[in-house]
């Protein structure tokens, strides 16, 4: 017979046991020194669907300690039913503090958004990626794309832009537009909008990028150059709103959301509303419309004897 | 604002948590004992703990009732729960000659050393439904189980003894050869190390093990018919316990229990080599928990399809296993359900743009959709 005892069961800390973590600690650091490349990892099963986020609850829960304060979202969102969920596993297997504010957070795990304010060296950001293979679009087999990378041969990639432009006369790429990181590996930034891609470069945080299903991680250290695919002629463009407002706060320069309340009434409001009273995200318009407006690193004092 | 509803998303899973629980229990009938469920489902048991790949019935039954019968679901739940149990030994290699044979056919030959053993199959049952069942009580089930047991000579039931493989017949007459005898044989767990292509044998034999039922069919199935060309013949399929035994601390090997598992070996022609003409036969392995004959047979089909080489789905590796592994399949399937608008704005812009640019080349500016959208936001 079955006694309740059989089924009572504790959790590790996160969850996941250590020995996993750690391995998964090891293969984070093996993506920070090689920017941009994935690296395969264990992906143990979690409670929660592939495809839910499990990539960013591995990375998540092998970082986070007792003193990280975690903030999560989904489409830019902290209401957002899945990120709910996911912030409350992560509180019950952590006991962490967790906010909503993007500042006091240590640790932010999120769906296809970057939050418009500058993150700090003391923040890391972990983005959910469903599909870590910027190549996939031109090459189905992972045995394929793996020798592509290693071999630095992009061909594909920017054939397929330049058939993008030749047919729709831009480049149609929408959300997890291609980017280069540190002049080396073409990595896709998980599906965030184009808006976001110029906020991956030279930011002092660390970005951590989990794929769960796909078992792979990949990383943009802190002041990394990320540069999206372009053309000399043809340049990358973020997402229009020009002369769109934010319907609640009245801002603009923000990824706005469209929201229809009737099937005629249609208004935007900012997608992070937690940006409308800080200071303006960097973003950068079509055909260099303003450029990127990125935070300068802090120079060193010159260190003197006494 | 639907899903997203400011502050509203924890009290909305609460609601939904309460009310799916209630949909399990609102017509308040008797509940099911886990008992009831590991005993009278049992092959679903078993496909949940293939797929779900963990060895524990009563644990299968039990995500079974929470989940109101979702087969993906109770495999997927039975994973999750797998992953946090630390993983303390490696069994040695299990022995399916020493199995506990409780059915076992072979369609290759008439008769084989040992027998055919038909078993507990429905393979040769009418399938018409049994209104008798509809009245079924404890006292008829009973009755049933009393006058099988009594037409038992318990006098006459033999030892069985360990059965030797139909294989071998091959084996000993040289037909059967290795599909290719230089791969990869290095031993990998996929549950520890993310799969690399091409992947060695052994993890893809651990996937196909862990892969859902009915994605292995719709594969194997086409290469039967056609898009891959494995023409296979069952050479033995078995069922029944075997013994699992891991090396302990002091290096001493230890019996810690019994599984059933079904195993399936095909039988199917090797390309023809050069230097070589024979159309020697070779051998496609399924192995998994519990019965689960469909499992391991197509197992068998997509092992030798897999490693023959050639432009069919099914003969390629990446193809076959990541589209097989059902949890994986079932979460990402199901993600569509999460919101997207943030990526979906994205594409919209790019959409307005186009029409824009169409407009333009046209020389009607003001007439389209982003025209119209950008009138009424600015107005």
């Amino acid at each position: 017979m079955i006694t309740a005892k059989k089924f009572q069961h504790t959790y590790n800390y996160g969850f996941i046991d250590e020995t996993t973590k750690k391995e998964i600690r090891r293969k984070l650091l093996k993506a920070v020194a090689i920017p941009g490349y994935q690296v395969p990892y264990s992906s143990p099963e979690m409670p929660i669907a592939r495809g839910w986020g499990t990539g960013g609850l591995h990375a998540s829960l092998s970082l986070i300690g007792p003193d990280d304060v975690f903030k999560i979202i989904d489409q830019g969102s902290d209401a957002s039913v899945n990120a709910c969920n996911l912030r409350d596993f992560v509180k019950r297997m952590t006991g962490c503090k967790t906010t909503f504010d993007t500042g006091a957070a240590t640790l932010i795990q999120t769906r296809h958004r970057k939050p418009e304010e500058i993150l700090t060296e003391r923040q890391i950001i972990v983005f959910q990626v469903p599909q870590p293979e910027p190549l996939r679009s031109v090459e189905r087999y992972e045995f394929k794309t793996r020798q592509m990378h290693a071999e630095a041969d992009y061909a594909k990639m920017w054939v397929s832009l330049y058939e993008s432009y030749v047919k729709f006369g831009a480049i149609m790429q929408a959300a997890g537009y291609p980017v280069r990181v540190h002049g080396r590996y073409i990595m896709t930034p998980s599906p965030i909008p184009r808006w976001d891609v110029p906020n991956l470069s030279m930011a002092p945080c660390l970005h951590v990028f989990s794929a769960g299903r796909e078992k792979r991680l990949h990383c943009v250290p802190p002041w990394t150059k990320v540069e999206p695919l372009e053309f000399e002629d043809v340049k990358f463009c973020v997402e229009e709103f020009r002369g769109i407002v934010c319907a609640a706060s009245g801002g603009d320069r923000a990824f706005m959301d469209e929201i229809y309340e009737s099937e005629t009434a249609r208004k935007y409001v900012m997608n992070d509303p937690t940006s409308s009273t800080k200071s303006a995200p960097a973003t950068v318009r079509c055909n260099g419309f303003s450029p990127i407006r990125r935070p300068r690193r802090p120079r060193r004092k010159p260190f003197l004897l006494p | 604002m639907g899903y997203v509803a400011t502050k509203g998303g924890e009290d909305a899973i609460a609601n939904a948590n309460q009310l799916v629980e209630f949909y399990r229990v609102k017509e308040r009938t008797t509940p099911i004992e886990i008992a009831q469920i590991q005993a009278q489902f049992r092959l679903l048991i078993d496909k949940i703990m293939g797929e779900g790949s963990l060895y524990a019935p009563e644990h299968a039954a039990l995500v079974l009732k929470q989940n109101e019968g979702d087969v993906f679901e109770s495999a997927f739940m039975l994973r999750a729960y797998r992953a946090t149990l630390q993983r303390r030994y490696y069994s040695e290699t299990l022995a399916t000659r020493e199995m506990f044979v409780r059915r076992r056919i072979s369609s290759a030959f008439r008769e084989i050393p040992g027998g055919q053993i038909l078993g507990p199959t429905r393979d040769y049952s009418q399938r018409l439904l049994d209104g008798e069942l509809a009245e079924e009580t404890l006292g008829s089930v009973e009755a049933f189980v009393a006058a099988f047991e009594g037409e038992l000579d318990s006098s006459s039931l033999r030892a069985v003894p360990t059965i030797g493989k139909v294989i071998d017949l091959l084996t000993a007459e040289g037909l059967l050869r290795e599909a290719n005898p230089d791969e990869n044989r290095r031993v990998v767990d996929v549950t520890r190390e993310a799969i690399k292509f091409p992947a060695p044998r052994s993890a893809a034999l651990q996937m196909l093990a862990r892969a859902e039922t009915g994605g292995l069919m719709a594969l194997a199935y086409s290469a039967q018919r056609g898009f891959g060309s494995v023409h296979a013949t069952v050479g033995e399929l078995r069922m029944g316990e075997v013994p699992v035994r891991v090396r302990d601390a002091r290096g001493r090997v230890r019996v810690i229990g019994r599984v059933r598992v079904t195993e399936a070996e095909m039988i199917s022609k090797i390309k023809v080599q050069k230097k070589d003409p024979v159309p020697y036969l070779s051998l496609g392995y399924g192995l998994c928990f519990g019965q689960n004959e469909t499992k391991a047979i197509c197992m068998g089909i997509l092992d030798r399809a897999m490693r023959s080489g050639g432009d069919a789905p099914c003969q390629s590796q990446e193809f076959v296993l990541y589209h097989t592994e059902g949890i994986e399949s079932y979460g990402f399937t199901n993600h569509l359900k999460l919101p997207h608008y943030v990526t979906f704005q994205s594409s919209l812009s790019n959409l307005r743009q186009a029409v824009e640019r169409k407009e333009k080349k046209r020389g009607n500016l003001g007439f389209g959709m982003a025209a119209a959208a950008k009138k009424e936001t600015s107005a």
